[in-house]
């Protein structure tokens, strides 16, 4: 298991290539100077002291976020939980070995509680009636009371009160040696190798396993891998993200990648990117707060991350929602003025340009202050004019096009409704009335070469043509321009 | 009982149990696509099938049809070595389950998985080549290129790239079929592939499987719609539990044999089924 400090001492010289001179002084020594230069002495690795703390975190947040991505997609976030609380009592074994925090011993131990708490929830599924939550629950805090007696008996031995073991229940990344970077680097490579060669087994094993086994791929023996490296990847982060909150540390990273992507390897990766972001920024806030435990700084660091992609995603993001909704039912509302506005001429056949604020009024079944103020919005989109009095409007040539395309739309659909799903003409409306904002150009076109050119609609009126939106005509007056031959 | 003693002394004693469908032999020399014998299989102690024999034909297309709780899925997942068995034993074109698997495809039902699962379309279509990549092997440009040549032939190519989640019922049916076909398979099975999709998808999953069984492919296809499976099917196999009937359709769909399939509790369905007869008839 023990790989030489070489690897270790490659990152950290890579990262070492970036920094500046360093000074030998803790960071602590700086609480007088402003919080960015303590960042910049942070982040660089200036200061030696923390040099251990920061990578050794970096490493667990990758492999944390990595393996915790495939936990999200597997709907597995609760047994994430299970293990990590289940780790607690071979800590205190591993630590009993040889009274010492050596890091093996206790990577040993743990990776073994961790396992068998996992077979022992299969265990208890497969020959009771439970279900999986409750054999989940029930062994999670067994397994962690255990380790409480244990812990707890361990501090009170002569040789215990100063080993810090009491560290690994909220996590002390200070705590951090270079045997332990080792060991993280080891474990995180092996994840990250893992997952590289078996990425098409572990995508088509979590997304439909049935299948999988028909296409041959031995899919208990990959679960097995993925749970062995998740224990793995639990035991290393206990250090510095202690036992209670090592699950938030898989789940958060990869839940706030899971809102922001729609592929599975762009979610692995921006969820190892944030294990690593918040690994880092939660050991920075650690010792910043003078020694604060780790572990919640870390836990609190992704979720911000995912705070942030909760509300600012670019897809499924509530910020992005709600914007889509808002723009979507202004353009509506704007069309639907439009298409009054077309009523409206259309009614008096096309004569006169302009449209009273009052006739808009009647035909929206509005207050003249609403409709005023419909007005206004078409007018911020340069699809309409008002004159100077405020009282009549003029559509722009834009506004005109917009309108005939919504009518078109309209009487198109409810053409086809009528003639093609034969539904009566007295109940194509509502749907039309929704159908019109949404139809692409392509879809009317197909429509119109559907009901072969048609020029009037079920109701008799006539159905403005791509020509007449070209040209600016007005149907049957194909004469005379309408909607911008005088605008005022 | 050991399966391995089952299957010796059943074979030792009983040679003339011969499944019912053996009278349709091979027109080659190929052993029957799948052929299944004493087949039991049990959730949690309590049997779900029963002593099943069967021996399917080359080139049909097979509904297996019975009542909910029949055990149609079962069956497939069973004849796939998806479930352990507790009795029988199932070969695949003359040869072991494990030995055969890249000649299987497989539609399962469509609920069996997250729609909102971080894939595309392509990425589902692209499964069906793993089974012949193996372990490790990652897909290739050629694959690519087959994956886009079945999903054009389910009409699904425009949607390459659509995440899976924003697919109405039918386009995800299209798209696990797609996925079926890149397995270039010879004996398909198929969960309920009709279940929850509209009308044209319908017909036009019809028509493909026409075309696969007219290629030499052998399907088995599990559904639930009486009055179509007529219409749809070479052969019907009718199960509730044990096996019905099996044989071709024109000999299976009659008012005896779905009375034994659904019981008393389903009249109305033989009554369609006479009513589909008289129908035929005329």
């Amino acid at each position: 298991m023990r790989a030489s400090p070489h690897a270790s001492l490659l990152i950290a010289a890579f990262l070492l290539l970036c920094a500046a001179t360093a000074h030998a002084s803790r960071i602590g020594d700086l609480a007088d100077s402003p919080i960015w230069a303590q960042a910049l002495r942070f982040f660089t690795f200036q200061d030696p002291s923390v040099r251990y703390a920061l990578i050794g975190s970096m490493l667990l947040g990758v492999s944390c976020g990595l393996l915790g991505g495939f936990i999200v997609v597997r709907k597995m976030a609760l047994m994430g939980d299970a293990l990590s609380h289940a780790v607690l009592p071979g800590v205190a074994l591993g630590f009993l070995w040889n009274m010492s925090k050596d890091p093996v011993a206790i990577f040993v131990g743990a990776t073994l509680a961790g396992l068998l708490g996992t077979v022992l929830v299969g265990v208890i599924q497969q020959t009771t009636r439970l279900k999986e939550d409750t054999a989940l629950g029930m062994v999670l805090a067994s397994f962690f009371a255990v380790g409480i007696c244990a812990v707890t008996m361990i501090q009170r031995l002569p040789t215990g009160n100063k080993s810090g073991i009491d560290k690994f229940l909220f996590g002390q990344a200070a705590a951090i040696g270079a045997n332990d970077v080792t060991l993280m680097a080891v474990v995180t490579a092996l994840a990250i190798g893992t997952v590289w060669v078996l990425y098409k087994e572990f995508l088509v094993t979590s997304f439909d396993p049935a299948f999988a086994r028909v296409c041959g791929f031995p899919v208990k023996w990959l679960h097995h891998a993925l749970m062995l490296l998740l224990a793995f990847a639990v035991v290393i982060a206990l250090q510095a993200v202690g036992v209670v909150l090592v699950s938030a540390m898989l789940i958060t990273p990869a839940a706030a990648a899971y809102l922001l992507t729609d592929r599975l390897h762009r979610m692995l990766l921006l969820a190892a990117a944030f294990g690593l972001g918040a690994g880092a920024t939660g050991c920075f806030f650690s010792f910043l707060g003078n020694n604060l435990p780790t572990g919640p700084c870390m836990v609190l660091g992704a979720t911000a991350v995912f705070a942030l992609a909760f509300l600012f995603g670019p897809r499924h993001g509530v910020f992005a929602k709600w914007w889509r909704r808002r723009s979507q039912s202004g353009r509506v509302g704007r069309e639907n003025t439009l298409k009054a506005l077309y009523h409206v001429l259309e009614s008096r056949d096309f004569k006169g340009e302009g449209v009273s604020l009052r006739e808009l009024a009647e035909r929206r079944h509005m207050t003249a202050e609403a409709s005023s103020r419909e007005v206004q919005a078409l007018r911020r989109n340069q699809l309409a004019t008002l004159t100077e009095d405020g009282n009549m409007v003029h559509l722009t040539p834009e506004g005109w096009t917009r309108a005939c395309v919504i009518v078109r739309n309209h009487r198109l659909w409810e053409l086809y409704l009528t003639n093609e799903a034969h539904i009566a003409s007295d109940h194509v409306h509502e749907d039309a009335e929704k159908i019109e904002h949404v139809l692409g150009e392509e879809t009317v076109l197909q429509l119109e070469r559907r009901l072969e050119s048609p020029t009037k609609d079920p109701h008799g009126r006539p159905i403005p043509s791509l020509a007449d939106l070209r040209r600016g005509a007005a149907v049957d007056r194909r004469d005379e321009l309408v909607g911008y031959g005088r605008r005022i | 009982m050991q399966p391995n003693e089952s299957l010796a002394s059943r074979e030792a004693t009983a040679p003339s149990s011969t499944p019912p469908a053996s009278v349709f032999s091979p027109p080659i020399s190929e052993p029957p696509p799948l052929e299944i014998h004493d087949l039991t299989v049990a959730y949690h102690k309590k049997p779900v099938l029963w002593g099943i024999d069967l021996a399917v034909p080359h080139g049909k297309l097979v509904g297996i049809v019975g009542p909910n709780g029949a055990g149609k899925s079962t069956l497939i997942k069973a004849a796939m070595g998806l479930l352990p068995l507790s009795s029988g034993w199932v070969k695949i074109f003359g040869a072991p389950i494990a030995r055969s698997l890249t000649r299987i495809g497989y539609v399962p039902q469509r609920e069996s998985v997250d729609w909102d699962f971080p894939v595309n379309v392509m990425d589902v279509v692209l499964m069906g080549r793993y089974g012949r990549l193996g372990l490790f092997r990652r897909p290739s440009a050629a694959d690519r290129d087959k994956a886009r040549e079945c999903l054009d032939k389910v009409k699904m190519l425009p949607y390459a790239n659509r995440q899976i989640s924003n697919l109405s019922g039918g386009q995800q049916q299209r798209v696990f079929l797609a996925r079926a076909l890149a397995q270039e398979s010879d004996l398909y099975f198929m969960d309920e592939p009709f279940a929850g999709v509209d009308a044209a998808t319908e017909s036009a999953i019809v028509a493909l499987l026409h075309e696969l069984k007219d290629r030499g492919k052998t399907l088995l296809v599990v559904h639930h719609d009486l009055p179509t499976a007529r219409n749809y099917f070479d052969m019907l196999l009718l199960l509730n539990m044990r096996l019905v009937a099996f044989g071709p359709t024109e000999l299976v769909f009659n008012h005896e044999t779905l009375q034994t399939t659904y019981g008393g509790r389903l009249t109305i369905l033989s009554e369609v089924a006479e009513a589909v007869r008289a129908k035929a008839s005329q």
